[in-house]
């Protein structure tokens, strides 16, 4: 199983420890990521500013993964979501595709629809299978009892994800993390949004969005929040300590990716999975693991 | 107070030829968007419903030179549980876009752009990351500006990045 890994702008700078726990993850279950220079920004942040800019941008994206002939794997919800949108659109919309594809012409590029974009997570439950991750489970994590977080573009717009989830009931996160043999604890409002998307706009109201699920989180008695996007991460985890001023709380409330939490059921050394880039430190959970 | 000489009856249709807003006209004002809004519940500037009332009234001004059409997460709840397919995140985005070609950009979206006309990314890639990534075995990351860059003046974006037809 080979992909195109596709980065994004926010992982190769800002989440070093999820591409590198994704890595490790990936190699240790078959799957082979190939690394293209050519990917850009997926054009989440000209979504709002200029429909077209936007569209060419993924649609290039699209292309320069077709010509690799591989398969996106996005490490990014935003980038996951709005890559299948406009591949969603230019395989639906003809008109749309031949006015995309002028555009792509003069830049020596074609969209030709022959490529699929999945989430990581999706991948590891689609097309790796819990059965066979199951498997390679070294060392369970039954001690442990996590909350997970699926965030919105993991899901959502349904209507470009098809069948694969539901928004309201979603379980894919839920099954990839009983598989390390820690426990899915349910907490209130698990399917909120992590305020990332009005940050830039308004701190103040993405910072009280954010606050409401660590305040949720810990009532639960969760040893940790576990996500799968770095967007999500910047809410939860680099502005933990700003929101704990501003809601006069303390969390102290670590926050793992997916693969990191993977890596460790797989027997990965802590040390090769990121750890010591989490910026809420997780070594209660390191030392309890032994 | 709304003043009935200065709306504009026809911003609804500007609206629906959007892509993204073909659907507002289907609103019947139910408030789901409103309730299960994450923004909403925090602040109350943002209010989907108002929003779309504002719109179909033809409240044009207000809305396209507003603050508060930014203010949208884009986390889809609204879409999702809308009973009538509003389609309310994609048509907030039309609404923006409108916004846009009226001279009304939110100052963060225009930084946003400056960033990406500058590294071809939302985050600039410095030297020290990518030393940063070699330690990790990690493969360095190139920025690719040109690409961006003609892309931007294609679109016009340039001319945003630039500073024309700023606000204020």
């Amino acid at each position: 199983m080979k992909y195109g890994l596709f980065l994004g702008c926010t992982v190769p700078v800002r989440a070093l420890n999820y591409e590198l726990a994704a890595r490790k993850v990936g190699e240790k279950l078959g799957l082979e990521f190939q690394d293209i220079p050519e990917f850009g920004c997926c054009g989440f942040p000209v979504k709002s500013v200029d429909r077209m800019t936007f569209i060419l941008m993924a649609a290039e994206n699209l292309s320069v993964a077709e010509d690799a002939n591989l398969d996106i794997c996005s490490l990014c919800s935003a980038c996951s979501s709005v890559l299948t949108e406009v591949d969603r659109q230019l395989k639906e919309n003809q008109t749309l595709r031949n006015r995309v594809n002028e555009e792509l012409s003069r830049v020596g590029r074609k969209y030709q629809g022959r490529i699929q974009v999945k989430h990581l997570a999706r991948i590891l439950h689609e097309d790796v299978g819990l059965p066979r991750i199951k498997e390679m489970v070294k060392r369970p994590l039954s001690e442990f009892n996590f909350a997970v977080h699926y965030g919105c573009h993991y899901l959502k717009p349904s209507e470009v994800y098809g069948e694969f989830e539901e928004p309201e009931n979603p379980r894919t996160l839920d099954e990839l993390l009983r598989l390390t043999g820690a426990k899915s604890i349910p907490y209130e409002d698990k399917n909120e949004c992590c305020g990332g998307g009005v940050l830039g706009v308004d701190e103040a109201t993405a910072l009280k969005i954010a606050a409401l699920k660590l305040d949720h989180v810990k009532a639960s008695g969760a040893d940790a929040l576990v996500l799968i996007c770095p967007f999500c991460n910047i809410m939860y985890e680099a502005n933990q300590k700003k929101i704990e001023k501003l809601s006069e709380t303390e969390f102290n409330l670590p926050v793992l990716y997916y693969p990191q939490v993977l890596g460790l059921a797989l027997g990965i050394p802590p040390d090769e999975l990121g750890f010591r880039m989490n910026r809420v430190k997780p070594r209660e959970i390191l030392s309890r693991l032994g | 107070m709304i003043d009935v000489s200065k709306l504009d009856p026809n911003f609804k249709y500007e609206i629906t030829k959007e892509p993204g807003g073909e659907h507002i006209t289907r609103c019947f004002a139910c408030g789901t968007c409103s309730a299960t809004c994450p923004v909403r519940g925090i602040n109350e500037e943002y209010n989907p419903r108002r929003i779309i009332r504002m719109a179909l009234l033809g409240m044009k001004e207000e809305v396209l030179s507003s603050d508060f059409i930014w203010l949208c997460a884009s986390c889809y709840s609204c879409e999702e549980k809308c009973p009538q397919d509003v389609r309310i995140a994609h048509l907030m985005n039309a609404i923006k876009n409108i916004a846009v070609r009226e001279g009304h950009i939110h100052p963060s979206f225009r930084a946003q752009l400056e960033a990406l006309f500058a590294h071809g990314r939302l985050y600039e890639v410095t030297e020290f990351d990518n030393k940063k990534r070699a330690k990790w075995g990690l493969p360095e990351i190139r920025e690719n500006v040109e690409g961006t860059r003609k892309l931007f003046r294609k679109t016009g974006m340039e001319k945003l990045v630039k500073g024309e037809g700023r606000e204020e």
